[in-house]
């Protein structure tokens, strides 16, 4: 068990492999499952480009699930901000994902203000930063700023939610 | 004279005070975002996408113009003053330019730049005006194969040419085409891969698979990286030059516009070789050969003159052919069919007026970058202080709210945070970005012209080179698929002569291929270990 965990570590990348993998599966039996009578007007159909992209992804998986096995390795992208120092940091990205996912639950019941406002202050403390109140009252200014300037710039109503009535 | 009686026409459109504003409005924005790190022009287009829906098209697409030449100028910004660019466009005028600035002469490389771009520019947007409409005469009388096969070369050149592994390239380009999948079949009206969510019939959103890829990729990418050390940053004044870096530099402007248009114009052509081939050009023929690689004016002068010229040439293709190379164009070819326009050849005489004023505003946003950048250079490098946390809350807030007022629907965020992730676990596995994005633009029309050409022939593939505009580009496609195999019997019979630049380096398992090339101390043989992909 022991040496297999340790095979299989630093090579993350075989999840892609597999993901890849996956997606031509189900892009195949997508694909499969789609009934199509012959017609003359249309010779090669709905069917076969799938096929084809299946065939791409499907083949992309194994080459590299190869390459990685064999010590072949994608290069993490490098940026101003990027340091590629330390590891990914999960304790950043966790929470960040998660005011995401708060903001999706609450967009529509809430409305964009309250939404927004998690979602940005969130991502800031998630982000580090350790100034609550002033980012707090950014993250309310930056949501009502862009709730009206879509309504009235725009013409774009995004929810008003809870506050209906207020704003 | 057709032609310019056209572009004076696409000039009144354009300088209208409500156009000239936008125009103007799009050159700071572009800039200010293309300054930030982390932010690109493709991305600064997709996160306005939505904003210019309530605007006219004609409007909208001079903002993007002056969105397109500001992002680019204002990466070169961010590369002169911090030595990190953001772009693999700007990497090699991050070379000279950091030096120079370190020197004490940011001013002087932040003037040679925006002057250069501005020449570049301006002569770069003036041959799309003449080879435009040259390129559409010749390609009305294209046929489906031709198309498909052009389609089929712009797909191919982006994922085999650029990037560093042809196999993460295709592997990018394969999850880009089975999202361009998604939704009714254009043809027979079934579903495909909609796994019966009605909400996916419609296919996923093209702004929202750019923002998800681009902005919520990065954001979290960066997240997860996130510098704690803050970044040296070189105060600059306003810049200017002194008549020496005058004479220094216009040699060069015109020397790196030659080589970027073209390439620019070509499919997966990009910006990186000429801005690569411009450096080494320059640094030949100076007379000052020993102060490249501690700050010469003329491998800022060079390289920055190419990388506008280029993004003048992208447009070419893009607005004769439909047909985008680069990650920028893919997104304003998406924001074009949200309008219901078309590009391709019908676009010049169904849309003229449109596409004249798209170029006079090409024109004008160069100038109001030259005028506008000059004095506020001050104010674009203080904007490289924002605090981080800001920068990338900010990035995460306006993606969710661009994705979310296309069709005011919370699914579109869950859409938009799983791709997110794909775009995160992309760039941690290096994966590049561009062939996905392209996949999922072109794949639909690939299958369109696909299915129109055997229609034609009656189902015999034989009417896939029916054409012999067709039948050519398969030939290029071939040697260039061909190219790393003969590449390596080249190498083979002459082991001592590495190949120095690291264009190659692409099947499995030669990922490393510049760690091979003998350590040298030119800067042509460590160029290549820079080389990164576009950033959006």
């Amino acid at each position: 068990m022991s040496s297999a965990v340790t095979g299989l570590k630093g090579r993350a990348e075989l999840g892609v492999a597999l993901l890849l993998g996956v997606v031509g599966v189900l892009v195949f039996l997508d694909a499969n499952g789609l009934v199509t009578p012959y017609s003359k007007s249309d010779p090669v159909g709905p069917k076969t480009v799938p096929f084809i992209v299946a065939g791409i992804l499907l083949i992309c998986a194994v080459m590299l699930a190869i390459n990685v096995l064999r010590g072949g390795k994608g290069e993490a992208e490098e940026g101003e901000d990027v340091d590629l120092t330390h590891p990914a940091d999960w304790k950043t990205i966790l929470p960040l994902a998660g005011a995401f996912l708060l903001n999706i639950l609450l967009i529509d019941w809430a409305g964009w203000v309250i939404s927004g406002t998690v979602l940005f202050w969130g991502s800031v403390l998630a982000l580090g930063s350790r100034r609550y109140i002033r980012d707090g009252i950014i993250s309310v200014a930056l949501s009502l700023l862009t709730f009206y300037g879509f309504y009235l710039g725009l013409g774009i109503a995004l929810p008003a939610g809870l506050l209906e009535g207020i704003l | 004279m057709d032609v310019w009686s056209s572009l004076m026409d696409g000039f009144s459109t354009a300088l209208t005070p409500m156009n000239l504003m936008y125009a103007m409005i799009g050159v700071i924005l572009g800039t200010a975002v293309g300054v930030l790190p982390g932010l690109g022009p493709a991305m600064t287009v997709a996160l306005l996408l939505p904003v210019t829906y309530a605007l006219e098209p004609t409007s909208a697409f001079i903002m993007f113009a002056g969105i397109y030449y500001g992002g680019m100028y204002g990466g070169s910004t961010t590369s002169i003053l911090l030595n990190t660019p953001g772009e693999s466009s700007s990497v090699v005028t991050a070379i000279e330019g950091n030096k120079m600035a370190k020197a004490g002469r940011a001013a002087q490389a932040l003037a040679t730049a925006a002057i250069g771009s501005f020449v570049a520019g301006t002569i770069g947007t003036t041959l799309l005006a003449v080879c435009a409409p040259i390129v559409v005469k010749f390609a009305v009388s294209l046929g489906s194969p031709s198309y498909f096969a052009i389609m089929m070369l712009a797909l191919l050149a982006v994922t085999a040419v650029l990037g560093k592994s042809r196999l993460r390239g295709f592997a990018s380009l394969g999850l880009g085409l089975a999202i361009g999948l998604v939704g009714l079949d254009s043809v027979t009206g079934q579903s495909r891969l909609t796994f019966g969510i009605p909400l996916l019939s419609d296919g996923l959103d093209i702004v929202v698979v750019a923002v998800a890829i681009f902005a919520v990729g990065e954001a979290l990418w960066v997240a997860a990286h996130l510098r704690r050390t803050p970044l040296h940053i070189i105060p600059v004044g306003r810049p200017w030059m002194g008549k020496k870096d005058w004479q220094r530099s216009w040699k060069p402007w015109l020397r790196g516009t030659v080589f970027g248009f073209p390439f620019g114009a070509l499919p997966a052509g990009g910006a990186e070789i000429p801005t690569f081939l411009s450096y080494v050009t320059e640094k030949r023929l100076s007379k000052h050969p020993e102060e490249f690689g501690h700050g010469a004016i003329e491998g800022v002068a060079g390289p920055e003159a190419a990388n506008n010229a280029a993004a003048a040439g992208t447009l070419t293709p893009m607005l004769a052919l439909g047909l985008p190379t680069n990650a920028t164009a893919a997104v304003m070819l998406a924001a074009f069919t949200s309008y219901g326009i078309q590009p391709g050849p019908q676009l010049f005489s169904s849309q003229g007026p449109l596409v004249w004023a798209l170029i006079a505003s090409l024109f004008i946003g160069n100038l109001l970058l030259l005028l506008i950048n000059l004095p506020l250079a001050p104010l674009w490098a203080k904007l490289l202080q924002l605090p981080r946390p800001y920068l990338y809350a900010g990035i995460l807030f306006f993606a969710t709210l661009g994705a979310y007022s296309v069709n005011l629907q919370a699914f579109d965020l869950v859409i938009l945070l799983v791709l997110g992730a794909l775009g995160f676990m992309m760039r941690r596995f290096g994966l590049p970005v561009l062939p996905l994005i392209l996949g999922v633009i072109l794949g639909p029309r690939l299958e369109g012209q696909l299915r129109k050409t055997l229609q034609l022939s009656a189902g015999d593939p034989a009417g896939l080179f029916s054409e012999p505009i067709a039948v050519g580009i398969y030939v290029i496609i071939g040697i260039i698929l061909a190219w790393p195999l003969v590449l390596k019997l080249i190498r083979r019979s002459r082991p001592a002569k590495a190949m120095p630049i690291g264009y190659d380096d692409a099947e499995p398992g030669a990922d490393h291929t510049v760690a091979s090339v003998p350590p040298s101390t030119t800067t042509e043989a460590t160029i290549p270990t820079h080389r990164k992909q576009e950033k959006p």
